[in-house]
Formats: structure tokens, sequence, C-alpha cells
């Protein structure tokens, strides 16, 4: 018999379910008797990236801790569109302090936890970009550092959103924020400023780093389950697509974060010990322009006169990554 | 309750916030029409039984199917299944082999020995159908399934029409065609053969209330070929004809066919197989415009089967013919250059069409024809009350699929016809083009080929050529389709909602939108691998 052996169910290996798997090849999220860490009645914005994002993990880190989670939040809009006084849309264990101590906090209750004996109970930290990358990035260092057993999840929305779009350490070149206007002769965030955490945090040769997006549910939900693998700092590095902040419309969150993984501009990778150890490889490749012709924040670069020299410098940092992380390929 | 300093309102969960007042459109789940099942001439509901068979419902998808086929077996050998040529799998990897799950389905059908149950009430109403062809049989199917008493007469010996006396037996083996033909027989449908009706009038003096004409197309067009008196010329349907009577035709060691369409390479084929030596094909025009389907010329072709395109027998003499080479003009049609040749040939086959013999007709002048053809209006019946036609007989594609679907048709509007009724059609909904699905979802899956019978094998007997699928190759076929325009329950949507206002109905049932956190983003809408939720705009 000529046949093609079968790989697998036609699209079990990446919708979220399907009716034709058993429950183990499903991801958490098919489950109606999921966590729902974050519950409905939240004030994010439609087509929140973030608020999707930070469900995805705090589901999966629920499910990989027997549902035994303190989460420590810092400031910025995932605290503020889940937590309006008196309401919460939290079902976690749930605790926030200032914008740039979520680090330091998170060590303290880990701490808390370890006098007490209660090794089964863990702990998360968690921010946006702006709390991690910029304000709390030295309390984040010392967490590293000191290896306390904490992971910690980036929500990395690349800007201040939640106090009206202003640029952060993880804006990217060219993009326009509220203090990074598309005006003069290089329009947008400049070029060669700014960080990569996930490099700074392998830096510090803690047991697990990790980035990943909502557009892939398994690859994040694997991730946070391979991080509570771990004892000791974990960081974890979500890209959350922003509607409001990108200029995207509310339902292509998803697609954005698709596309910016598939031109390469954000590598999906895990390192441990500080070492790469895999990455995800890029199943249908596209041209940066893909990306950047959905986000107003981008507009400038095609209208009035498209900047051909700017588009092709973000290529090249999206070239960059595919041969940094071997994104290509099998 | 006491409150901490400072603090005056009691704590509670955000549900009691309703997001969904902030929404200006919502999203909602239909059904779209599938390329498929809008190709299928015989209007089956395609990506619904594939669905059904994707978790091994095997039963329930097939008698899904026969809702509008009855043939599941034969259709999976002999229709050229246009649900392929329009699927949207194409041009994601290949189509999906629906022709091979469904005849899968079918004989799984005759192994298991389903049956269809008789009808539960009966209507009172006779119905005549003359011609037990595949136009035949399916509107007696259609007819008995709703309660009417059913006679099936037939000029020949046994069921089928160009089913059996067209279609040679290595593409569609007699036993499927009499298994599926049984369970209509089972249901309850009277067959008379060898009852050749010469008047359509005097059935309806026998107390018929309506007449179903399906007399099909079996006369030979005769193209004027001079010809000296040992030329040897056969027409292609009797030949055929023959063939399936067990009279094996006299056709000598090479056999010129002449005509470019399916019956010519049927009986080139049957020709091999009945032992020439030698068989070829002359027709008047190129490969790309031969009527054949393209299939059934690569198969010939396997076999040995000689092609002589653009080319027109101008004189026929015993053991020679005189060919003469055409040239295609400028708008395509052949055209003569008097370059003559000679092609050995010790009889000639004329396989050049086919026309209504309207003999039987009789003395009933009052029903129209035109152009050698029938004109129905849109509910099949002729210019005649009651008398309604389908399948060969009246002007449309003339494949066993598309009589079908006449049949069902036919049927349909016999029964609101003897009711004083109309039939309402469902009103057709949007087709789901290729853009319309998220594909990022579906895995890489090229389609899974069917044995074929190899050439030099083939040609010495008349077994199947084309093989099934065994089950497990079948379900991964089914399991390919990328269910267009309908849930398929990937939970996709329950997943991706930022709000949580998906419910999960649990297997079978679906999902429902939870209007009070629904925020009308339309990340669902977009992520729905099938195009089977829109937005509905509420301002």
């Amino acid at each position: 018999m000529t046949t093609t052996p079968v790989k697998f169910y036609q699209v079990g290996s990446f919708a979220v379910g399907n009716r034709l798997l058993t429950e183990e090849e499903r991801s958490g999220q098919s489950n109606p008797d999921r966590a729902n860490a974050l519950t409905s009645g939240h004030r994010a914005c439609q087509g929140c990236g973030e608020a999707l994002g930070a469900r995805y993990a705090l589901d999966a880190a629920m499910r990989a801790a027997n549902d035994q989670i303190i989460a420590v939040n810092a400031t910025g809009c995932l605290e503020v569109f889940s937590t309006p006084y008196p309401e919460s849309s939290w079902r976690i264990a749930w605790l926030h302090s200032l914008f740039g101590n979520a680090p330091a906090v998170a060590t303290g209750v880990a701490a808390a936890l370890k006098a007490q004996g209660r090794t089964d109970i863990r702990v998360v930290g968690q921010g946006g970009d702006g709390a991690t990358v910029d304000i709390g990035f030295g309390a984040l260092s010392g967490m590293f550092e000191r290896n306390d057993d904490v992971l910690y999840i980036c929500y990395d929305n690349e800007a201040y959103m939640n106090t009206g779009v202003q640029r952060s350490g993880a804006t990217p070149p060219a993009a326009r924020t509220a203090t990074t206007q598309a005006v003069g002769e290089e329009p947008g965030n400049t070029f060669g400023q700014g960080k990569f955490l996930p490099r700074i945090a392998m830096a510090h040769e803690i047991p697990y780093v990790a980035t990943a997006t909502i557009a892939d549910l398994r690859d994040l939900e694997a991730k946070v389950t391979r991080a509570m693998e771990f004892r000791g700092a974990r960081y974890l590095h979500v890209l959350v697509p922003c509607p409001l902040g990108w200029g995207s419309a509310s339902c292509d969150t998803i697609k954005i974060a698709r596309l910016a993984t598939q031109s390469g501009l954000f590598p999906v990778f895990e390192a441990v010990n500080g070492e790469v150890v895999a990455s995800t490889k890029i199943r249908h490749k596209v041209d940066v322009e893909e990306y950047l012709k959905l986000q107003s924040r981008y507009a400038h670069l095609f209208s009035p006169t498209r900047r051909e020299d700017v588009i092709s410098h973000l290529r090249r940092m999206a070239d960059k990554n595919i041969a940094r992380y071997e994104l290509m390929g099998e | 309750m006491e409150k901490p300093y400072a603090i005056t309102l009691n704590v509670g969960s955000s549900l009691a916030n309703h997001t969904g007042t902030w929404r200006v459109e919502h999203p909602e789940y239909v059904h779209r029409m599938p390329p498929c099942n809008n190709a299928c001439p015989a209007g089956e509901n395609i990506q619904n039984w594939l669905y059904i068979a994707e978790d091994g419902s095997y039963e329930a998808a097939w008698r899904e199917l026969i809702k509008e086929n009855p043939f599941p077996a034969i259709m999976g050998r002999v229709c050229y299944h246009p649900c392929q040529v329009a699927c949207n799998r194409a041009e994601l990897d290949e189509a999906v082999g629906i022709n091979s799950v469904e005849r899968f389905l079918g004989d799984h059908a005759i192994e298991k020995g389903w049956k269809i149950d008789p009808p539960d009430h009966e209507t009172g109403f006779s119905v005549l159908v003359i011609g037990a062809g595949p136009a035949g049989l399916s509107a007696a199917y259609h007819l008995r399934r709703m309660g009417h008493t059913v006679v099936v007469r037939d000029a020949t010996h046994a069921p089928g029409g160009m089913m059996r006396y067209g279609i040679p037996q290595y593409r569609l083996p007699r036993n499927i065609l009499d298994a599926e033909v049984n369970r209509i027989k089972e249901m309850g449908v009277k067959f008379e053969f060898d009852t050749r009706v010469d008047d359509v009038h005097d059935a309806l003096n026998e107390g018929f209330n309506a007449v179903f004409l399906a007399i099909g197309a079996q006369l030979s067009k005769r193209a004027y070929i001079p010809a000296s008196e040992s030329a040897r010329i056969l027409d292609a349907i009797k030949v055929l004809h023959d063939v399936e009577d067990g009279n094996q035709p006299l056709l000598g060691r090479k056999v010129v066919v002449y005509g470019g369409g399916n019956t010519a390479m049927d009986v080139a084929r049957s020709a091999k197989r009945l032992g020439a030596e030698e068989a070829i094909i002359v027709y008047r025009r190129t490969r790309d415009k031969a009527p054949a389907n393209d299939m059934e010329i690569e198969e010939a072709l396997e076999e040995g089967i000689l092609m002589k395109w653009l080319s027109t027998v101008k004189h026929a003499e015993g053991g020679s013919l005189q060919i003469e080479k055409m040239e295609l003009d400028e708008s395509g049609f052949p055209q003569p250059t008097g370059e003559i040749e000679y092609l050995e040939a010790d009889s000639l086959i004329l396989a050049l069409g086919q026309e209504v013999d309207f003999s039987l007709l009789g003395n009933s002048a009052d029903i129209d024809t035109k152009d050698g053809v029938m004109p129905v209006d849109h509910t099949m019946m002729t210019t005649h009350p009651g008398i309604f036609a389908g399948g060969d007989m009246i002007p449309a594609d003339r494949t066993v699929t598309t009589s079908i679907g006449h049949g069902k048709k036919a049927a349909r509007n016999i029964d609101a016809w003897l009711r004083m009724t109309t039939y309402e059609k469902e009103s057709d909904k949007p087709v789901v083009a290729f853009e319309d699905l998220n594909t990022w979802y579906y895995t890489d899956a090229p389609h899974a080929v069917r044995e074929r019978l190899e050439a030099s094998r083939r040609v010495q007997d008349f077994s199947e050529v084309v093989k099934g699928l065994d089950e497990s190759t079948a379900l991964y076929e089914a399991r390919r389709c990328m269910s267009c325009g309908n849930c398929f329950e990937c939970d996709n949507c329950f997943g991706v909602c930022p709000d949580n206002a998906i419910i999960k109905l649990g297997p079978g049932k679906g999902f429902e939108i939870n209007m009070d956190y629904c925020k009308g983003c339309g990340i669902c809408v977009s992520e729905c691998p099938a195009s089977a939720i829109t937005m509905i705009s509420e301002v």
C-alpha cells in the first residue's frame, strides 16, 4: 500500500485542543476546568495580549504546582486592569506592592515560605516590561544573583501602556511611542538603545530562561511547566501585543505575535544554566514588513514616504536573530 | 463586615463587572458552505459526513451520506469527484481524498450489511420511474424514503443503466453495483425488467400519479465515414453492452476507437482486455481538448492504449484506415491538413457521443424536446404536467453523479407536486474560500494515495483497477478535512478569548458566547481555523 505515514492529527499540534485528541494531548487551556487564574470582568482593553498571556502562564503554573501558587505583581497594566478597588479578577493568592520591587517582594515571600517549611507552595513574580526591564531591574538582577526560588514572568508589550504608551527599555527601534514621536531624520525609537532582558538573565547563569509568545500556547505552557521543574531563579519573557499601544486591530493580537516570531523579530528559545538549549523554528517565514504594516506605531515607515533604509535595518535585526538562535531549519 | 482602617467597600470578584457593555459587535457561530458540498452534483454534505467519520463513527457517517446519495461505494469508484477539485486543502498541500473515503464508507457498509429502513408511513401515491440508471434509481430511492409506492421499469434485464452497460467492470465491479441497488429493492421499490415503455401516457392511465423519465442517452451518434464493404465498424455502446451480456464482440487484433470521450477510453481499455494486441484511440482534437476525464486518459495510456490526437478517420477498408492529420485553427477548432496516413485496423469502433432515444415517447408529441434533449423546468418537470425527467436525457453534464443529483431533485419536486405544494430549497449559504481560513493551525499532511493494479496485470482481465483504502488510511484522509465553514471543536475560540467569554458545552455540543463579558475584540473570529465564526455589528 502506497501511503504517506500519519504524522499527527491534522490540527492537533497547533490548535488549542481537538475533539479527537486525548486530554493529555490537548493544551491546558482546552480544559473547561482550567484554573482561570485571571477571570472575566477584568478591565483590559479589547483584544489585550497581556490578559491572555497572564492567564495562559498562571493557569499552567497552577497546574504544575497543584494549585499552590502565590503571585507577586508589579505595578502596570496587568495590576491596574485586574484589581480596581474593591474588585479583583484574580482567583489565586495575589500580592501587589510597588512598581519597582516585585522581584524583591517575591524573594521575601519565597524566604518566608522556606522558613515555614512550605516548599509545596511556589512563588511567581510578574510584571510588564516597564517594571521588569527598567524600574524593577535592579531588584530582579539581585533575585537572579541570589538564585531565589521564584519564577519571574515578564509580559512584554514593549512600552509603558498603562500610563499612555511611553517608551521603555523594551521598546523596539523605529516604533512610535508618546515619547519617541515619528518625527525628524530617525523617526520613532532610536536604534541601538534598550535591552533584550532574556540575554541579561542568561548572563546571570540562572537555571532556566525562556521566551514565548501568546501565538504559541502549547510552547508557552510547556515552558512554564519546564520552569516549574527547577528550583531557584527562573525567567520567562512572554511577548504580548497591545492593540492600543501598537495601533493594531483588536482581532489581530495573536496574529501579530505570530508574525513577530515568523519574521524572526522575536526569537523563541529556552536556555538552561545560561546556555541556549532549544529554539522554536520558523514554520512559515514572512518578511518583517508583514509584521510592521499591521501596526500604526510603524506607519511612518510606509507613509508619506517609504523608509526602505529603516525597514532594511529591522530586517537585518530579524536575520541576526535567525542566525543567532538558529530559527530556520528542522 | 468589620472593615480595616480607611476601607469602605467590601472586596469582591470582577465578575460583577459586566464588560460586555463595552461591545459594539459580537461573534456568532455560523455554518458556511464548504466548497466540496457546493461542487457536489449530488448535493452531498461531504464536510459533515467526513466530520462524523473522523472519530470512527462509520455507520453514522454512512447514514448521513446516504441521506443525499444511496450509492457511496459506486461513487467511490466512478464519480469524477468535482469536490476534490474544489477542496480548499489543495491550496495548502493536496485536496482531501474525499472520493476514497466515500468508497471506504460504501464498502464498509456492504461488508457490515447495513440496511436502509423502509419508510415509517405510506403516502398512498404511486410513481413510475422509467429507466433503472443512476437518475431513475436515485429518484426511486428518495421517493420511497418519502413513503411513496415506486415502480421502476427498464428495457434491459438488470438494474444500473450506464453503470452496468456503459462502465466496464474493471471500474465498477458488479457485486458492488448489485449490493447498493439491492438495498433499494429491500426498501420496497418494485422493479420490472425487460419492460420497454412505449408510451408514457399509458403509464399515467395505469393509475400512476406521476412519472419520472430517465431513459438516458443510448443511441450512438454516427459520423459519415466512407467505407468499403469489408470494413468492420462497430458502435461503442453496443460493444460495452455486449461485453456485459457475455456476448464477446469480434474485434480482431488491432482495434481503432474513434472519439475522445470517456466511452472511447472505456471501450479501448475493454478491447485490450478482450485480447486485442493493439488499441488505438483516434481523436480529431488534442488531449487537453478531449472530453474524457484526465484520470481515465492517464490510466488508458498506462495500459498501453495508443493515442492519435489531431486525427480523423477519412476512409475505412477491411484491415486498414485512412487517417487525415488535423491542426487547430486560431479559435481552437480542428481543420484538415490534407496529410494522409494509413493505419492497420481489424475493426473501427465509433465512440462519438450518444443521443436520446425519443421513440419511447410514442405519439406523445405534447412533450417538448429541443436539440435532441428534453428541456425541464426548475422542478424537473417536462412540459407535460406530472411527467418529470432527468439524467442524460435532459440538458446537463452526462455523469453518474449529475444524474443521481437529478433523481434526488426530481424526487423532492415530485413529492411536493403530489402534495400540491412546492419544494423550497434551503437558500444557498456563502461558500468558504481558502482566504477565509486560518490555515496556520493545520499541519501539513499530504494525501494518501490509493493503490492501483499494475498496468501489465490490469489488461489481462476485468479485475478492478483502483483499490480501496484500508481503515487507518481512510481515517487519516477524513481527518485531513479542514472543515471549511463549520466548527470541528478545536477549542481555539475557547482558548484564545482574553476575557474567558467562551463557554465550552462539551463534546458534540460546540460553544456558546457569554455576552456578559464578551468585549467584541474578534480574536476568536481571527483564530478560528475553519471560518465558522463571524462578527455581527450591534450598532
